[in-house]
């Protein structure tokens, strides 16, 4: 208990010092992640934008594919990686294993059916006559289906959200591609994993932490933009 | 926009690889749980000029990383698999670095009555007669490969027996969950040493000194005319600084916080 304890306070006072090895993984978890979410985002919408409204081959297919791929368990897609990167795999020319290059590719992997899916399930929602009507006003192809994505922003951005609480969640995949080499690829996730073999609870804790007020801050702005758009 | 994301994309991938003087060493999870690598890298990254990242997996997946040329130089400890692995033409330059030894750790009050006991397999019999629980790491590493070689000296085969746990997690893990079930386990010295450190597991050393349990790490460079993009030059500055009197000083000098040693260098012996 006593022991608890101290780990807890000690990872307060990491926080609070703001320790220079835990501001590193931080803004590494941060770089990897967010560079994943922005790929996986405009390729996400364009993709659910075009599955909505556009003519796509195998559409059923692919439809159903990105809502099962929603729940692919990350081992999955780093072990698949693995084998592809490796210098003995088909990509292992790229040098790509054990790089945070190789953490973004896992993660933009896992983030892109999330955000294809909610994203064009919030688009299939709005209704044709928003298009009619902005079409009526005069606005140009590419006016009115920015008129369609505007509408449906609250769901897009919510998807994006999701994305990015998944990968920045995320511990198998980026474990098997990055390695968890310091100071390179080791992010939050796998240091706690980490800092837990080693018995140092202390920066774990804090890590922690740090992962759930990102969460929560995260989460405050998209409801405050909620209550904005539906005031 | 597509073509342009890619093309980003493509960019940012070929930007990652233009990093020089990096060398990969894969290892093993006793080597980083003890903190090893932590006190010993800073020393050759400045003499050297070369990065040292250190992938810890289990010496098997060690050697797979290493054959599949993942890696640049490998530091584990499954001697006669390194040696066989070398002559098979994987490896190269394989030099002794340091050893410790295995111990059998068991919670204090020993169910099994193993206190005393000087030789492993009797150990080992004495858990399979008595059915207390045993936690195997059961992931190829080179403590697990050890552990197995010490059931065939009684050629017997624990799986699938209701006692014998395989967690398939590393050494500090598999500690752990040892300590949690009131477990027997065979672990490295190394490790138990460091993770005793800072928490109280309950645990202590039930067995040890038994010529069986040592423990011997070994360097060795991936095989460069297998994979051509090895780093061989940085490679081989890595090996002979582990095996210099520097690096063998070092190695010895590495403390836990009680101020015990947790690997004794052997270089050249």
């Amino acid at each position: 208990m006593e022991r608890l304890f101290y780990s807890i306070k000690e990872a307060f006072r990491l926080i609070i010092t703001l320790d220079s090895e835990m501001l590193g993984i931080v803004s590494l978890s941060l770089g990897v992640s967010i560079a994943a979410i922005c790929f996986a985002s405009l390729a996400g919408i364009v993709l659910a934008y075009a599955l909505a409204f556009r003519k796509v081959p195998l559409k059923a297919f692919v439809v159903s594919t990105m809502n099962t791929f929603m729940g692919l368990p990350p081992v999955v897609v780093g072990l698949v990686l693995y084998l592809l990167l490796s210098r003995s795999g088909p990509m292992g020319f790229m040098k790509l294993l054990y790089t945070p290059y190789a953490m973004v590719i896992a993660q933009v992997l896992l983030a892109l059916p999330i955000i294809t899916a909610m994203s064009h399930a919030s688009l299939v929602a709005v209704r044709p006559a928003i298009k009619y009507a902005a079409k009526g006003l005069g606005a140009s192809d590419a006016q009115a289906s920015i008129a369609v994505v505007r509408y449906a922003r609250y769901g897009i951005i919510s998807s994006v959200m999701a994305g990015l609480g998944r990968v920045m969640a995320e511990v198998g995949a980026v474990l098997i591609v990055g390695g968890n080499i310091a100071g390179y690829t080791r992010v939050m996730t796998t240091t706690i994993a980490l800092e837990y073999d080693k018995g140092n609870f202390e920066l774990a804790i804090a890590l922690g932490i740090i992962l759930l007020l990102i969460a929560l801050i995260l989460n405050s702005a998209l409801y405050m933009y909620q209550r904005k758009v539906y005031r | 926009m597509k073509r342009v994301l890619f093309t980003i994309l493509i960019m940012l991938f070929f930007a990652g690889t233009s990093y020089a003087d990096r060398i990969r060493c894969a290892s093993t999870t006793s080597t980083q749980n003890s903190g090893l690598f932590e006190y010993l890298l800073p020393f050759f990254e400045k003499e050297a000029g070369v990065k040292v990242d250190v992938v810890a997996v289990g010496t098997g997946a060690a050697f797979k990383i290493g054959m599949r040329g993942d890696a640049d130089v490998l530091l584990v400890h499954a001697k006669t698999e390194e040696l066989r692995l070398v002559n098979e033409g994987y490896f190269v330059d394989r030099h002794d670095v340091m050893y410790n030894d295995f111990v059998i750790l068991g919670p204090v009050d020993d169910p099994a009555g193993l206190r005393g006991i000087r030789s492993a397999p009797i150990a080992f019999s004495l858990i399979n007669k008595r059915g207390t629980v045993f936690v195997s790491r059961g992931d190829n590493s080179g403590t697990h490969k050890k552990e197995m070689s010490i059931w065939k000296t009684l050629d017997m085969d624990p799986r699938w027996n209701k006692w014998y746990l395989e967690v398939g997690q590393g050494m500090a893990k598999a500690i752990r969950i040892a300590s949690e079930k009131r477990a027997y386990i065979l672990a490295d010295r190394g490790t138990w040493l460091a993770i005793n450190d800072s928490d109280d597991l309950g645990m202590e050393v039930l067995v040890e000194g038994d010529r069986i349990l040592f423990n011997q790490y070994g360097v060795m460079i991936v095989n460069p005319e297998r994979h051509g993009h090895v780093k061989y030059d940085d490679a081989r500055k890595f090996v002979d600084f582990l095996i210099s009197e520097k690096g063998q000083g070092l190695v010895a000098s590495f403390r836990n916080k009680q101020g015990k040693q947790l690997f004794y260098p052997n270089a050249g012996k």
